[in-house]
């Protein structure tokens, strides 16, 4: 350190110096999107007045504001208990096949979530065609009723959840698999001894050693699957009735689709405070659980 | 507590043969110290014994009853690991208290165990922090901790103190002895230091290449070695060896050795070994039975001197080591603090038969 030249010896200006790019990047890609979308919230239909938080209290006065809120709640909600379920439980199976053959599973298991999501959405849709498609062919083939997949209610939300699932499960399985793995094998021996059966292990040993994993993970997930548009827009464009839109979906459909960009801008700021505090609290519990464990 | 038999003990991982048929009878209460070279087998004995390892071949009694298909919860037994393997996001009362919790003890009991434990052990006043707040020596005994509040019947060690400095080792060796005098529990312990083997030991058992090359007390398998593997592991530095011819001089049997001097033999050890007369042997010779010269305890009134000139010399204080050649070997000896040995200086040291080990080179056993 001592033989560093002056202009690195000050570190402050030449730290800050540094980081520019990434500020500018931060800046011109998250900051200045999010307020301009702010500031647009703030316009008339026109967007020639500036109408304050009218386009707010506009929206919350609308049934169909309210559905989309409890849609999109009850959307991510399920589809991440899922994915986290579906995950750890994959995870914990590739954990348990030797080494050698971990490997082509990983990579199988991965598919689903490398292939671009607008493109594996199309396949599922032809799946849930009503009349052709192969699932409801093989169920007449066992005498079942053929089900409406995207025109029912019930059914449109089950689909996209469903899809989103598939979509999403294989990063939760990646990053279980990374957690397990960082469990030294030696807890487990010595829990052996200890007496704790599988089950045991797992609560006592495996959760707590992958609670800040399974937070963060669970946190990114949330917020993704809130933003969900892409599965949305392929497979129902929001219908039946609008009972299948999320934010993103139905923000797209009020500003780009029928032309009031700062009602749409209004629709999708909703989410951002609700993210913003249930990131602060998961962020802050892993905070506490780091500094306990390290 | 209670005894613990291996029989005929074979384990082979695909292609490697770790362990090659053990028999060890150890009885209740003793302390057995398996020890030997890196690989040669030991933590997978001790593996087997925990349960941790499924046995290929063999049978592992504990008591009167045959474990190997018993599961290690179900064994009695408790064992601490090398890197200690504590659960890090529970306190050390936690820790220590898992397996009574996990077995519902009375909650209770738990705390009077768990007490008792740490007071034995001096880390009562640690209960409440987590492993990562504590040094390594505390882990240590926390580990250790964990495994007496089972008061299993058998406890297994595995190298559990090679993670520690050379001062703090030498204090848990004190203080795993002292809890052995106080608990007296069958114990297998691992270690590929010898010092931990001679110290700690009811019975050494040296291993290599995954079988028994000799199991007895320390002094036996420190004084009589079996074969020249032991003859060579135990003890530091090392017993050196070197070629030597048995011959029949003036009546008495004399070991010459080769580019040494001549070594009459005791006449108990002449007898046993006078039918190898003529044949070449090698001969083994601790450093601590090659001395200098002037010594003044008079032990050297039945040495044989020889003048050898001095290659490396080691101080340590307590003795000096001294390194010479004879012939191609490089032998080393130990002298007093008296004498003041240079390296390239001649000097006459003093080689004592009464000790002398010979060796049969096509067997390797120790005549
Ligand atoms: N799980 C395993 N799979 C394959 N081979 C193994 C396995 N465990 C041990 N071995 C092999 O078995 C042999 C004995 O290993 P072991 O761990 O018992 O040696 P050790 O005497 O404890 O050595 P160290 O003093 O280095 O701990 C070694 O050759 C090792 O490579
Ligand atoms: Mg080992």
């Amino acid at each position: 350190m001592r033989v560093l030249p002056p202009l690195l010896r000050r570190k402050p200006a030449v730290a800050v110096l540094m980081c520019v790019p990434l500020f500018a990047l931060i800046l011109g890609l998250v900051a200045y999107p999010f307020f301009h979308a702010l500031f647009l919230a703030t316009l008339n239909k026109a967007e020639t007045a500036f109408v304050g938080l009218d386009n707010f209290t506009f929206l919350f006065g609308r049934q169909t504001f309210w559905m989309v809120v409890r849609q999109s709640l009850l959307f991510a909600l399920v589809a991440v208990v899922f994915k986290a379920l579906i995950g750890l439980a994959a995870a914990h199976a590739i954990n348990t096949i030797p080494t050698k053959g971990q490997r082509k599973w990983r990579g199988m298991m991965l598919i689903p979530w490398v292939i671009p999501p607008a493109l594996s959405t199309l396949g599922w849709w032809w799946l849930f065609e009503p009349t052709y498609s192969a699932i409801n062919w093989g169920l007449t083939k066992f005498a079942l009723p053929a089900v409406p997949w995207l025109s029912d209610t019930f059914w449109a939300r089950f689909s996209i959840i469903l899809v989103n699932v598939w979509v999403g499960a294989p990063f939760f399985l990646i990053m279980y698999l990374a957690a397990l793995k960082s469990i030294p094998g030696e807890l487990y021996e010595a829990a052996d001894m200890d007496g704790a059966g599988p089950w045991q292990k797992f609560f006592y040993i495996t959760l707590p050693m992958i609670r800040n994993i399974i937070a963060i993970t669970t946190l990114f997930s949330i917020i993704v699957t809130l933003a969900n548009f892409d599965i949305v827009r392929v497979l129902t464009q929001g219908g039946p009735l609008n009972s299948t839109h999320l934010f993103a979906t139905y923000a797209f459909r009020v500003g780009i689709e029928s032309g009031d960009i700062p009602l749409g801008a209004a629709v999708s700021l909703f989410m951002f405070p609700m993210l913003a505090i249930l990131a602060f609290i998961i962020l802050r519990n892993v905070r506490r659980r780091a500094a306990s464990l390290a | 507590m209670a005894d613990v038999t291996l029989q005929n003990l074979i384990k082979t991982f695909d292609t490697v043969e770790a362990v090659r048929g053990i028999d060890l009878r150890i009885p209740n209460n003793e302390f057995v110290v398996l020890v030997g070279p890196s690989g040669c087998g030991k933590s997978t004995v001790l593996r087997m014994v925990a349960g941790l390892e499924e046995v290929t071949s063999g049978d592992i009694r504990i008591g009167d009853t045959r474990v190997n298909d018993v599961p290690p919860k179900d064994r009695n037994i408790a064992m601490v690991f090398q890197n200690y393997a504590l659960y890090p996001h529970m306190t050390v009362a936690q820790n220590m208290s898992f397996g009574l919790r996990l077995r519902k003890v009375a909650k209770s009991e738990i705390r009077d165990k768990v007490q008792r434990a740490a007071d034995i052990l001096g880390i009562a006043e640690l209960l409440d922090r987590r492993p990562r707040e504590l040094s390594g020596g505390q882990r240590q005994r926390v580990a250790m901790g964990r495994a007496i509040v089972r008061d299993p019947e058998v406890f297994l060690f595995d190298e559990p103190l090679s993670n520690l400095d050379a001062k703090l080792r030498g204090q848990m060796r004190i203080e795993i002895q002292r809890l052995h005098q106080q608990l007296r529990t069958t114990t297998i312990y691992v270690t590929h230091d010898q010092v931990e083997a001679m110290t700690l030991a009811d019975r050494v058992v040296v291993m290599n290449a995954g079988r028994i090359e000799q199991a007895g007390i320390p002094d036996e398998v420190y004084h009589r070695p079996r074969t020249r593997f032991v003859a060579g592991f135990m003890g530091s530095p090392a017993m050196n060896f070197l070629d030597c011819q048995l011959t029949e001089e003036n009546g008495r049997t004399v070991a010459r050795l080769a580019a040494g001097p001549a070594l009459p033999l005791p006449a108990e050890q002449a007898a046993r070994v006078r039918s190898y007369t003529g044949r070449k042997l090698v001969a083994g010779l601790r450093p601590e039975n090659i001395r200098e010269a002037a010594s003044h305890d008079g032990t050297n009134s039945s040495g044989v001197p020889h003048d050898i000139s001095i290659d490396i010399v080691e101080p340590l204080g307590r003795e000096t080591i001294v390194y010479f050649r004879l012939g191609d070997a490089t032998l080393c000896a130990r002298v007093g603090t008296e004498v003041h040995p240079r390296a390239g200086e001649q000097t006459s040291l003093v080689f004592h038969p009464d000790r002398l080990h010979l060796i049969d080179p096509e067997t390797d056993l120790v005549l």
